[in-house]
């Protein structure tokens, strides 16, 4: 198995999230992350979806989701060529004797404190995969108590843009 | 942008301005009703026939719909039976069908038949009504998500709304249905869509970024698919369903004529290359003919062509013809290299394909013609070996592969052959010669039971010039039967030949191969068990055949056969149902039993033929 990244330009309509997802069930793949939003152009979202699969299975899903009628364009990202990042809201226990410590990591890993309470602090981070899941493993000792986060985003690195190929023909 | 494919305006009588519409300001389009909205567009699209039912959620369609005098609907009995029609419909015509239901149960009776039009590729338009806009979600009565329900078995699918949104939804679905791999497309209306007006703008714009089929290929690609089939020493074209939806039949023979290749057709493509040519090997697959199965083995290069490589036709994949190269011609990119690798894939319409590689070929060719000279004496010689063929049952009973065979050659090759699933539709696809494209039909990809007799009318409506049978099994019948009330009211003479094997003959068949024959739950009671003994026979098909209106037989002897069908084909005032009391003992031969590969052909019971294996 490897991981791949796959960035679906679609047709903001409703149910397509159905269509998309319900896809991945039927032909037997496992989505690791996906996440949705609107993009430069109206109409139009983005869904980036990590997949871990084989190539071939992955060209034949990538086949499949280009019938999907509200599916505009697919593009796989090389993560070498992209900037791939994941965003994670992490509520770690703290008292008195911890909380200079978990500022400290905070700090280090360049991320924000965004909520203080007596017992417990809301860190932000973003970054990729490996620095997200190092913090964790640092806060992790200190009680984590409720952890959110979102799929993976990516986008490609240089000038060109997913969109424009789209409105030219 | 892909130009929608919208066909010119059928007539006037769709005139927007027609009285039941309120005056709109002149140079202003006519402001519909949704409902008259979904009736101008289907008009205008060229819709003549439409099947359905109706009920609460589509009323105010059907109130529309009674005042149209270009479109004809037909009521069937249950909304599969408009499903199946709409299929027929569309396969025997090669144009689209169109069923309608309403919400809730009546959407859901629909779902059968739109699984097997996504897996025949047939273009069916569904219309179906939904409950209020303002009552979904709340469990409302007769509210089903039937867009959610059918989204894996449509090709796309919409819900509406909004009036003013229906003309391009419906042209949209025309589209997609029609175009590229073809399929059924749902287009499900909340009545207050229906009862609201809006301006009706014909054509209205379609805007489908997300949908751009291919149609025509690389050059490059034909030109070295062409240099594989000259160089090619022991090539098959392997032909399926697509080349029939695609009409290029005529391209197919005319490519077959200059290559001299042998041709295989699949169950869904019996009839796009005729049986009577010199070059066709039969059906390939499972049941299909010992040249098909054993020509496409040992074949060095199949060229695939509006086919998917269904394991119906592989057998076990990794055995199948281990020596070939492929060439694969299909509109859907996805079906190529889905199950087997593509040397050469090519993403294209069958027809324009096959006039390119026709050219590309006749280029090659003038310096080296291939000779396939060799290969022939082979494929001849399995030929001779393993014709067609079956014993004569010993109980005493008629034989189901003669009775077809009759049908067959006493109807001709212009008649259209509606079979259901099973054994009567392998025999049928076997024992009946098909000479013309959109001749023979059925559930191949699905295998719905009870397809035979719906889809039959749907074909008679469509063709009322020609005969029309459906060739059906006692089980299969069962299922639909209701629809030969709508025959029978509407005027649609479908013959139907009940294959009564008094069981579930296939399921029987392979409990009696495989299960050491214990005949689970298979016995119908519907016929005989030998010559002189029957079982409860329940229903009595000729009882039933009367009380729908039919002309209704019993035939038991093969002195009776013929008789039959000839006052079957000449009675057209009313359909026609003769109950053959088949012997239950017949099977479906050749067979490749499941999980093995195609080389394991058996010819017979117990009985394999020798072949080269390299």
């Amino acid at each position: 198995m490897s991981h791949h990244v796959l960035s679906l330009l679609v047709e903001d309509k409703p149910g397509l999230l159905t269509r998309v997802a319900g896809l991945f069930a039927r032909r037997g793949f496992n989505i690791e992350s996906l996440a949705v939003g609107p993009t430069e152009v109206e109409g139009l979202s983005r869904i980036t979806v990590a997949v871990d699969v084989e190539d071939q299975p992955l060209e034949q899903v990538t086949k499949q989701l280009n019938k999907l009628v509200n599916v505009v364009k697919i593009v796989e990202l090389d993560p070498a060529q992209s900037v791939l990042r994941e965003h994670m809201l992490i509520k770690v226990k703290v008292d008195n004797t911890t909380r200079a410590a978990v500022l400290e990591a905070v700090t280090l890993f360049r991320a924000h404190v965004v909520d203080v309470a007596t017992d417990a602090l809301v860190i932000e981070v973003t970054g990729d995969s490996g620095k997200v899941q190092a913090l964790l493993r640092v806060l992790e000792p200190y009680g984590i108590r409720e952890l959110a986060q979102s799929g993976l985003l990516a986008i490609g690195r240089g000038g060109k843009s997913i969109t424009e190929r789209v409105f030219r023909s | 942008m892909t130009a929608p494919a919208i066909p010119a305006p059928a007539s006037s009588a769709s005139d927007p301005s027609a009285p039941a519409a309120p005056v709109s300001a002149p140079g202003e389009p006519p402001l519909l009703t949704g409902s008259g909205a979904i009736l101008a567009s289907l008009e205008k699209l060229g819709i003549t026939d439409v099947f359905g039912i109706p009920g609460g959620a589509i009323i105010p369609f059907y109130d529309e719909l009674m005042a149209s005098t270009t479109i004809r609907h037909i009521l069937v009995r249950h909304e599969q039976g408009a499903g199946h029609a709409a299929e027929g419909y569309a396969a025997a015509s090669g144009g689209v069908g169109v069923a309608i239901a309403t919400s809730g149960p009546g959407a859901t009776n629909l779902v059968t038949a739109i699984a097997d039009a996504h897996m025949d590729s047939v273009p069916v338009l569904f219309i179906t009504g939904q409950v209020f806009s303002s009552l979904m979600g709340t469990d409302a009565f007769q509210e089903v998500d039937i867009v959610g329900i059918t989204m894996p078995i449509t090709k796309h699918s919409f819900l509406v709304s909004d009036p003013a949104e229906i003309p391009a939804t419906i042209a949209a679905a025309y589209e997609i249905a029609t175009t590229g791999r073809p399929g059924p497309v749902l287009v499900d209306i909340t009545k207050d869509a229906q009862q609201n007006r809006a301006p009706f703008i014909w054509p209205p714009k379609v805007d489908l970024p997300g949908y751009r089929p291919v149609t025509k290929a690389h050059g490059k690609q034909i030109v070295a698919a062409a240099e594989l089939i000259a160089a090619a020493q022991r090539p098959v074209l392997y032909v399926g369903g697509g080349v029939n939806r695609a009409g290029a039949a005529a391209e197919l023979l005319a490519f077959a004529n200059e290559t001299g290749a042998p041709v295989v057709t699949t169950l869904m493509a019996r009839g796009v290359f005729p049986d009577s040519h010199r070059q066709h090997l039969g059906m390939p697959g499972m049941h299909g003919s010992v040249p098909a199965v054993l020509g496409l083995q040992e074949s060095d290069l199949i060229v695939a062509l509006g086919t998917r490589f269904d394991d119906r036709v592989t057998g076990k994949v990794s055995e199948f013809a281990p020596n070939a190269q492929v060439v694969h011609v299909d509109i859907d990119p996805a079906e190529i290299g889905k199950i087997r690798h593509a040397d050469v894939p090519i993403v294209g319409d069958a027809k324009e394909v096959l006039i390119d590689l026709l050219d590309a070929f006749r280029t090659i060719a003038r310096t080296s013609k291939p000779d396939y000279s060799e290969w022939w004496t082979r494929l001849d010689r399995l030929r001779a070996d393993y014709p067609l063929g079956y014993t004569e049952p010993e109980d005493g009973l008629l034989s189901p592969q003669w009775v077809i065979q009759r049908i067959g050659e006493l109807s001709g090759p212009e008649a259209i052959y509606a079979a259901g699933v099973g054994q009567h539709q392998m025999w049928a696809a076997q024992f009946v010669d098909y000479e013309r494209p959109h001749a023979f039909l059925n559930s191949g990809g699905a295998g719905t039971m009870g397809y035979a007799v719906p889809a039959a009318m749907g074909a008679k409506v469509a063709e009322p010039g020609r005969t029309v049978w459906a060739i059906d099994g006692d089980g299969c019948f069962q299922m639909t039967n209701q629809e030969l009330a709508t025959c029978t009211i509407n005027g649609i003479p479908i013959k139907v030949a009940i294959i009564n094997n008094s069981s579930l003959g296939m399921v029987r068949q392979w409990q009696t191969l495989f299960y050491e024959g214990r005949h689970s739950f298979t016995d119908l009671n519907t016929g005989a068990v030998s010559g002189t003994e029957t079982t409860q026979m329940v229903p009595d098909f000729v009882k039933l055949g009367e009380a729908y209106g039919a002309l209704a037989l019993r035939v038991t002897k093969k002195e009776e056969v013929d008789a039959a069908i000839k006052l079957a084909l000449e009675t057209n005032d009313r359909p026609v149902v003769i109950d053959f009391v088949v012997s239950r003992d017949a099977m479906v031969w050749p067979m490749v039993p499941q999980g093995v590969g195609n080389s394991q052909v058996q010819y017979a019971r117990d009985h394999a033929p020798a072949w080269g294996e390299e």
